[in-house]
């Protein structure tokens, strides 16, 4: 056995391993963090399967973001024990469920297994159309023009997203600014990392978006970044998010769509139809749309994590805060 | 058998895993969570398929890779909404589960949320 | 090879402007996001008209390759017949819903935007977007992206009423249509390892009866019969859409699971082999028609009329599946016969339903409640109203002249020619159930007020809205054959 191949099924073993942890985990929190372990393992394997453009959006959306998320949730759940109890499966429906698992991941392996060799590829027509666009990752040449569809439609899910976890608020709070107030801390560690993090987060937030015309890396990567950078001094208490109601808000978050979709339709008139960009001016169109939509994933992602207003304060105490 | 099979095989047992949890846990959070491992296995057979198409010197077809990076947004996005609800349904009704309600389960006030 | 085809820019269109309809109504708010929304709305349908004209003269599909790309790299929009009728159905209904919503949702100038409102002027045009998308869209991965834009637009309306007693459900419904997307996505996965594309028309005529194939059908019929709520996967639609407020209720019955029905045409018909369809198609129908007689059963027992009506959705969306073991049945006849009774059945289904739907939600304002034991009175102060829920009661049953029949006598015409003629005494007995409860809520309707029942009067532009949607289900069934022929365009 070679070396990288027990690399292999060491890796897969411990995904796994985590995995079955995190359904087994005694508390919520526990869960937590076998989740977010399972997903920290899962972007080695991707650096394994060659993929490093994935390996980060899995370690800052697929753990990261979706890890704080989940904790922030188990922070404020007080379950009853009765109720969950009573609606746990009886031994017999669990068995039922794992011999379900089990039977699914059996015809998937089997299924897996018998994929055709060699594999059907677009990795040579991928190369081949990213080189007149001007870019040297052709992943994201493939989400910026051939599926360009694709990141088009996620952009805007993103944005039906918010709106759906702001429309979830009471209605008396409508106005507010989204996510529970926090008390400002003066100092403390979180107090130190919210001013101190901010400039370095930031930087490197715009430099992974930046790079990933060339190399791995991109908007949704280093969005997720200033996401964070942006939440900590709300965490913190330090700044005060907008209300929901701003249009400022509201524009940050719908301006990558709607550049994409603009740029898009020009196509109708300087290049050969939607979504495609004339050949000489490839490259700078792309990188517009990239950095409308890293600011729209940085502010939604912020505001799917606040979740939706919950306090509407009095408009003096948001002038005595913002001094 | 290939370090990629292995890895197959692995994407395999995570969606038995998180599909397993999805049925027999009865806490909607643990359900999300263990929804969101079904979707890593998920994406980690796209990544297995990209790594099968490796060619013109690439170490991964892109096509696979580009799907797996919108389709991991669109899970976030999911999962936070789905999270929200929870939350809300929680701070309105103290239910952490979506069992069906006891037939009198009279829910308080809205007004009275915290 | 997908050229674009002349009017493929329609398509784009289609797409697009309900899009930035949404986008655009979302940063301007309040009574803004209403006019945008109206607007647009009303576009849309002069699009969606458009396109199903230009299908019906050309007799061809239409076709937008975007940016010049060709598939398997690219993508491509598509609209055949099927395509073409539903996205007329979608604009019908969403903008008789949209007039409905401006007597509930309704900001008046200088007044503050409220939450409710916001919401459902922002998803009226995003339902429209993902209904476009869902339909027009001609790639697997790129349908799954629609499916979930269907997903978060129909939990958001649901939960539009901020009830706290809804939220148990709609929660419900989000778990299970999450995870019928993602077994679909597996699905997807499994196809793009097995032949490089997902482009629907390069897999169609190309895939093999192999594992990965079998698999990923598999994978991604359950993912999609979840979401359409087939039985034994229905239990979490009625307390989801009856929950809902009326106008949200009509579009999620009406049209969100229309939408999963297409993709499963599209995977059954052009994907999957010729002998998976033959096998499994009986299943499915089987299926069908054990959601036929269980929600036609069981809503006749219900004492809610939202719950009765969400139930009837369960029984009639179990006849959108009798048409799969009719179409790959040999006689072209008949499988053609089945196809158009198949669509028109989910055209006038949508059109009947949320007409239904809405006149449901007005009674209840008015009577204050939607008992069905003590709706007494109800025709005397909303004849209109009334008159709209019997008409499309009439649809569902199937009697002539309307789509329902029309649709119904086609499946049960082709059930026959097949030599599966077990299927018609389903659709039999599913019409005698749909009687009895229309029947039981309209002669509520019309028995005389309970002492100490008022009933408010309800306004008449809601009323009327109602009713142009009743009478649009029963004018599918007066139609001549050659516009129907629209649906034929592109049949596999």
């Amino acid at each position: 056995m070679t070396a990288g191949l027990l690399f292999d099924l060491m890796m897969a073993l411990a995904v796994l391993g985590t995995a079955a942890w995190t359904l087994a985990a005694r508390t919520q929190f526990a869960a937590v963090i076998g989740f977010v372990a399972t997903g920290l393992l899962l972007s080695l394997v991707w650096v394994r399967l060659g993929a490093v453009d994935v390996a980060l959006t899995e370690a800052a959306i697929g753990a990261g973001a979706t890890g704080v998320i989940i904790l922030y949730v188990v922070a404020r759940l007080r379950g009853g024990t009765a109720e969950i109890s009573a609606a746990t499966p009886s031994r017999a429906q669990r068995a039922l469920a794992a011999l379900l698992a089990v039977a699914v991941g059996g015809v998937l392996a089997l299924a897996v297994l018998n994929l055709p060799d060699p594999a059907p590829s677009l990795a040579e027509a991928a190369l081949a159309g990213s080189a007149p666009l001007g870019l040297g990752n052709p992943v994201s040449a493939v989400l910026m023009a051939h599926r360009g569809l694709d990141t088009l439609l996620e952009s805007v899910v993103l944005v039906f997203a918010v709106l759906a976890v702001w429309s979830m608020a009471a209605d008396h709070r409508w106005g507010g600014a989204p996510g529970p107030v926090f008390r400002r801390e003066e100092s403390g560690p979180l107090s130190l990392l919210a001013r101190v993090l901010p400039p370095v987060g930031i930087v490197v937030g715009i430099y992974i978006a930046w790079v990933g015309a060339d190399a791995p890396g991109g908007k949704f990567q280093g969005g997720t970044i200033l996401a964070a950078m942006w939440i900590l001094p709300w965490i913190a208490g330090l700044a005060r998010p907008p209300s929901i109601t701003d249009w400022r808000l509201r524009l940050m978050i719908a301006a990558g769509p709607l550049t994409f979709l603009c740029v898009g339709l020009a196509g109708f008139a300087v290049a050969d139809g939607f979504l495609s960009y004339p050949p000489s001016f490839a490259k700078p169109l792309i990188l517009l749309i990239e950095a409308a939509m890293t600011l729209s994933v940085a502010a939604a992602l912020a505001c799917l994590i606040a979740g939706p207003p919950e306090r509407r304060l009095p408009p003096e105490s948001m002038a005595a805060d913002r001094r | 058998m290939s370090g990629t099979d292995i890895l197959a095989l692995a994407a395999c047992g995570l969606v038995a895993i998180g599909l397993y949890g999805v049925v027999a846990q009865a806490e909607v959070l643990r359900k999300i969570i263990a929804f969101n491992l079904l979707g890593a296995g998920v994406f980690l057979l796209f990544g297995v398929v990209a790594r099968r198409g490796a060619a013109a010197g690439l170490a991964a077809d892109p096509v696979p890779q580009a799907m797996v990076i919108t389709g991991l947004v669109v899970a976030f996005a999911a999962t936070a909404l789905a999270l929200v609800l929870t939350l809300r349904l929680h701070q309105i009704t103290g239910a952490a589960t979506v069992a069906e309600d006891p037939p009198s389960g009279a829910a308080p006030d809205p007004a009275s949320e915290p | 090879m997908t050229a674009t085809t002349p009017g493929g820019w329609l398509l784009v269109l289609a797409l697009t402007l309900p899009a930035g309809a949404m986008l655009l109504g979302f940063v301007a708010g309040g009574r803004h996001a209403q006019r945008i929304a109206l607007g647009a709305l009303a576009i849309w349908l002069a699009i969606a008209l458009a396109v199903a004209l230009q299908v019906q003269a050309s007799g061809a599909p239409l076709a937008y390759v975007i940016g010049g790309w060709q598939p398997p790299l690219g993508m491509a929009l598509r609209a055949d017949g099927l395509a073409a009728a539903m996205l007329l159905t979608g604009a019908v209904v969403l903008l008789a819903v949209a007039l409905f919503g401006q007597g509930a949702y309704d900001t008046p100038r200088g007044a503050a935007e409220t939450r409710a409102a916001y919401a459902f002027w922002c998803f009226l045009p995003a339902l429209a977007a993902a209904l476009a998308a869902a339909f027009l869209g001609g790639d697997l991965f790129n349908l799954f992206v629609a499916l979930e834009m269907l997903t978060f637009t129909a939990l958001a309306l649901a939960c539009l009423d901020g009830k706290p007693s809804q939220f148990k459900s709609e929660l419900r419904y989000l778990l299970f249509a999450l995870i019928g997307s993602v077994l679909y996505l597996l699905g997807a996965g499994l196809l793009y390892g097995a032949y490089g594309t997902l482009d629907i028309a390069l897999l169609a005529g190309r895939t093999r009866a192999d594992a990965p194939t079998m698999v990923a059908g598999a994978l991604m019929t359950a993912g999609l019969i979840a979401k359409m709520a087939l039985f034994p996967l229905h239990f979490w639609l009625p307390p989801a859409h009856a929950g809902a407020p009326a106008a949200a209720s009509a579009l999620l019955s009406g049209l969100v699971v229309k939408g999963a029905f297409v993709l499963l045409l599209r995977l059954w018909f052009w994907v999957l082999p010729a002998p998976v369809v033959l096998g499994g198609g009986t299943v499915l129908a089987a299926l069908g028609a054990t959601a036929i007689v269980i929600g036609s059963v069981v809503a006749l027992r219900q004492e809610r009329l939202k719950l009765l009506v969400a139930y009837s959705t369960v029984a009639q969306m179990g006849y959108l599946f009798l048409m799969f073991p009719l179409l790959a049945a040999a006689d072209a006849d008949a499988a053609s016969r089945a196809w158009l009774g198949g669509v028109l059945q989910a055209v006038s289904h949508a059109l009947a339903k949320s007409a239904m739907f809405l006149a449901a939600g007005l009674i209840a304002v008015s009577l204050g409640h939607d008992r069905v034991t003590s709706l007494g009175g109800a025709a005397r102060v909303m004849p209109i109203t009334v008159i709209a829920f019997a008409l499309g009661g009439l649809s569902l049953m199937g009697l002539p002249p309307s789509g329902g029949f029309t649709a119904k006598w086609l499946l049960l015409r082709a059930s026959v020619e097949t030599g599966q003629w077990w299927w018609s005494l389903v659709i039999l007995t599913g019409g005698l159930l749909t009687g009895g409860y229309v029947y039981r809520i309209v002669a509520a309707a019309l028995a005389p007020p309970a002492p100490g029942c008022v009933a408010r009067a309800v306004p008449r532009p809601q009323e009327l809205c109602v009713l142009a949607l009743a009478v649009a289900s029963m004018l599918l069934g007066v139609l001549p054959l050659y516009a129907l022929g629209l649906v034929r365009v592109g049949a596999p």
